[in-house]
């Protein structure tokens, strides 16, 4: 028998609330890894723990909001991007990041994203977009590829997806990337990058939820899902960002990589010269 | 200070104007916000005076976002604020409860038009009252004034701030379209003069806290409001929507989840007495009084006139708050008067809650909205009530 | 003191300004108090437009004009809808040259257009009439219609706007007679 590995510390100690683990994250889900590398993108960020703010809305994804060691804020459902927005235009000096699922951000909350977007609010959003929601049960969703079974698309979802990227592209944001829970160090690196870069920013990260929506789509677990981004993700090189869709269950490439980077300043509030804070 | 702060002088302005400036004078420095008549003004006003005073005006793409952004702002220790209408406010009602679970202080004003639906967006209404106690999910409590004049709505929008702050709570402005649009003279004090309360701030510097962290959500006994410590502050708070303990943490126990929607009631109730304005006309002898709130009270205060010319004896209670409701103050004045007489721009929401607390049907003035109620349909009510209780009497 | 006033013409006059200015003069430089109520809406735009002030020695509790006991008409359409509104003691004022009024409706008229255009600028007519107003009514005093001109106005529209109110309060009118 295997015995267990008890460690006193772990790096990451300072960014975690460790009083609150266990997680209730299910065994071969990737958020955990995300968290990790923004936890990891946190620590080697420079800039001080208690200017790192992160919002989040409801969802498995949302529920980061209650592990990290920071001011956090899970609010309600779709509505994050507006909370951190006034956040931030409270109190510019914050590093603001949106934590959040694809249900959250895209469906319920779309209306916010791409006005955030548009108005290019300097919001870091994390997006992990596991293609169903997941807490739930597996309902299909914004994401969830066409048909693709879910609690409710039990016959295949007869919609068509979005494409996050290209929407985000399409709507205004500064910096629009996208990757797999299977690239850790690139996830921490364009984290990294984005705390640097002002304006909206946009990381998609896909993972698995062998739970939701795996199990009714042939990658019953994790590792066989990371095993599926190793084989087919492809660096996006000069591909039309509408040509970016998702179709986990054929055997078409992941493009993953940045799609946008432009340098739009970001939205400041008018301010008339001589006033208060002027 | 760039000396925009607070127009102190004289004034001859509408309701919607009136609460911008309010609202600047008591300290707002975000106001997010969706255009919407009968608001529109306020909004206007904002756009063009954050930026002489170093304040954000953010128009929001719904007023689901509207609300989100101003609690966000809250959050990171700017006081803030929406200006709405009955259809906005519907959509605001998500987010009235995370305010009212987050603790997050916020004026919502609501300039009230004729109702359900879209209705009728240019005339006025006073039918969102029961929406704003009771149209977010669950058992909550929150803190609403009835401005009967601009020069009200300015006053109270100061006050909403202040009450908002002390007891970090969402405070709703119900206004109507009549007071929000009439033009009249507003006199703004000196900046010194405007009564400003701080929110309650954490005691001790965050390392005080050490491992255990800041109960964030551990209220004061005395007044059952937590200090609230802002994003940014350095405490590491979490705010969640979900029933949390005194740390502010998830907590999925039916104790808990009892523990904290009884402490946000409770919260309000306790202090009610704080909470609660009323004004008061001819009360003394009076037979009949008059209950009435905004624009109609106007009215109200012409009937109550001209039938103590014609020798009723008649008396008016002015709402001024309208949550929490007067209970106390109405069962005793039930003690005292023969009966009352409720006058509001709606069928019948007041006067279910006077008729609760006094125990017996009363008499209503009521039209659904689209014009103010004119003081002759309440007189006439006051007379009608005169006779009755004299018809009784013999 | 009591009087209901009613302003009205076309969109474009300036009657809701004409409205706020003579609210403003009797609510701050008059000791009275005075409100302002308008249209609002789609209804409020084109056809005839009106802005309405109550002035009282006391508070003012409806805030309302239901019967005006002074009415300005600056349009024909605003006069045909407003007129019969007011009772029949009313004192009525009227643009010389935009409305002809009824036939036995005695009003006193001045060419407010007319003379703005003589000023090099129609858009001051409201002004005028707010001088000839003033002149006829004795409601409001001219150093407060001033004050009230000088305070709201850009200040570089002023001396234009107090020259055309001069104007309207000097002009001697002709008291249309029912024939």
């Amino acid at each position: 028998m295997t015995e267990a590995i008890v460690v006193e510390t772990h790096p990451l100690d300072r960014i975690m609330r460790s009083d609150r683990m266990p997680h209730i994250f299910c065994p071969g889900c990737g958020i955990g890894i995300a968290m990790r590398c923004y936890g990891q993108a946190i620590l080697e960020s420079g800039i001080p723990q208690d200017r790192h703010v992160v919002v989040s809305g409801i969802g498995c994804t949302g529920r980061v909001a209650g592990y990290v060691h920071l001011d956090s804020y899970h609010t309600t459902h779709g509505r994050a991007i507006p909370f951190a927005t006034g956040i931030k235009l409270a109190n510019p000096d914050l590093m603001v990041t949106v934590f959040s699922g694809d249900g959250d951000l895209a469906a319920i909350g779309g209306n916010h994203l791409i006005h955030a977007a548009r108005r290019n609010i300097d919001l870091k959003v994390i997006c992990v977009n596991n293609f169903n929601y997941g807490m739930t049960g597996g309902q299909c969703g914004p994401t969830t590829p066409t048909g693709a079974r879910a609690t409710t698309s039990p016959y295949g979802n007869p919609e068509q997806p979005f494409n996050l990227p290209y929407l985000l592209a399409a709507s205004g944001a500064n910096y629009v990337s996208r990757w797999t829970t299977l690239h850790v160090r690139q996830i921490k690196d364009e984290i990294l990058k984005i705390f640097a870069k002002p304006g909206f920013c946009f990381i998609e990260v896909l993972s698995s939820c062998p739970v939701g929506f795996g199990k009714s789509n042939h990658i019953p677990d994790g590792l066989e899902e990371m095993r599926l981004y190793r084989e087919r993700s492809v660096l996006a090189r000069d591909i039309p960002l509408d040509r970016l869709n998702i179709d986990l269950r054929e055997d078409k490439p992941i493009y993953v990589g940045n799609f946008v980077n432009r340098d739009i300043p970001a939205y400041a509030p008018p301010q008339l010269a001589g006033s208060a804070e002027a | 200070m760039s000396g925009r702060e607070v127009l102190t002088g004289r004034h001859f302005m509408n309701g919607d104007d009136a609460c911008a400036e309010g609202a600047i004078a008591a300290g707002c420095r975000f106001f997010g916000g969706y255009p919407i008549t009968p608001s529109t003004e306020v909004a206007e006003r904002f756009s063009r005076r954050m930026p002489e005073i170093g304040g954000v005006y953010m128009q929001m793409e719904d007023e689901l976002g509207s609300i989100a952004a101003v609690l966000g702002a809250s959050a990171a220790g700017a006081r803030a604020m929406t200006a709405t209408s009955g259809p906005g406010l519907s959509l605001m009602m998500e987010n009235l409860g995370l305010g009212v679970m987050l603790e997050l202080p916020c004026v919502i004003i609501d300039i009230q038009r004729g109702s359900p639906s879209t209705g009728l967006p240019t005339m006025a209404g006073q039918s969102d009252l029961m929406q704003a106690r009771w149209g977010s999910h669950g058992d909550y409590a929150i803190v609403a004034y009835a401005p009967s004049s601009p020069q009200e709505i300015f006053d109270l929008t100061i006050h909403a701030f202040n009450v908002a702050d002390r007891y970090r709570v969402p405070v709703l402005i119900l206004s109507d379209e009549v007071i929000g649009h009439m033009v009249e003279r507003v006199v703004i004090p000196e900046s010194q003069a405007i009564p400003r309360w701080e929110r309650k701030r954490p005691p001790y510097p965050p390392e005080h806290y050490g491992q255990e962290g800041f109960k964030a959500f551990e209220p004061d006994a005395s007044d059952l409001v937590p200090p609230i410590a802002h994003a940014g502050d350095g405490y590491r708070v979490h705010f969640t929507g979900l029933t949390h303990d005194p740390r502010g943490y998830p907590d999925m126990s039916a104790e808990t989840h009892h523990e904290l929607v009884t402490r946000l009631m409770e919260k309000i109730r306790r202090n009610a007495e704080d909470l609660i304005l009323l004004e008061t006309e001819y009360l003394d002898d009076a037979d009949v009084v008059v209950i009435s709130f905004g624009c109609t009270a106007r009215s109200a205060r012409r009937a109550v006139r001209d039938a103590r010319a014609e020798g009723i004896r008649a008396g008016l209670l002015r709402l001024i708050s309208i949550w929490p409701f007067p209970e106390q103050r109405i069962r005793d004045l039930a003690h005292e008067v023969k009966t009352f007489v409720v006058a509001e721009m709606n069928l019948g929401q007041i006067r279910l809650e006077v008729e609760r607390c006094v125990g017996h049907p009363v008499r209503g003035v009521h039209h659904a909205g689209g014009a103010m109620i004119h003081p002759e349909p309440i007189l006439e009510a006051l007379r009608a009530s005169a006779a009755q209780t004299a018809g009784r009497q013999k | 003191m009591y009087h209901e006033i009613r302003l009205s013409g076309f969109g474009g006059q300036g009657i809701g300004l004409a409205g706020y200015l003579l609210g403003k003069a009797l609510s701050l430089y008059e000791n009275l108090e005075a409100v302002m109520t308008q249209a609002y809406g789609p209804e409020a735009r084109g056809g005839a437009s009106s802005a309405n002030v109550v002035v009282s020695e006391n508070p003012i509790d409806y805030p309302f004009v239901q019967h005006p006991d002074i009415l300005v008409a600056m349009s024909q359409e605003a006069y045909t809808k407003f007129r019969p509104l007011a009772g029949p003691e009313a004192l009525v004022l009227t643009d010389a040259d935009l409305v002809t009024p009824f036939d036995d409706d005695l009003v006193q008229a001045i060419p407010a257009t007319r003379l703005a255009e003589g000023l090099g600028r129609r858009i001051v007519a409201n002004v005028i009439m707010l001088g000839f107003f003033t002149q006829a009514t004795g409601v409001v005093s001219r150093e407060a219609m001033e004050k009230a001109l000088t305070d709201t106005l850009r200040p570089k529209l002023v001396p234009l706007n107090l020259k055309a109110f001069a104007t309207g309060y000097a002009y001697q009118p002709d008291i249309a007679s029912a024939p």
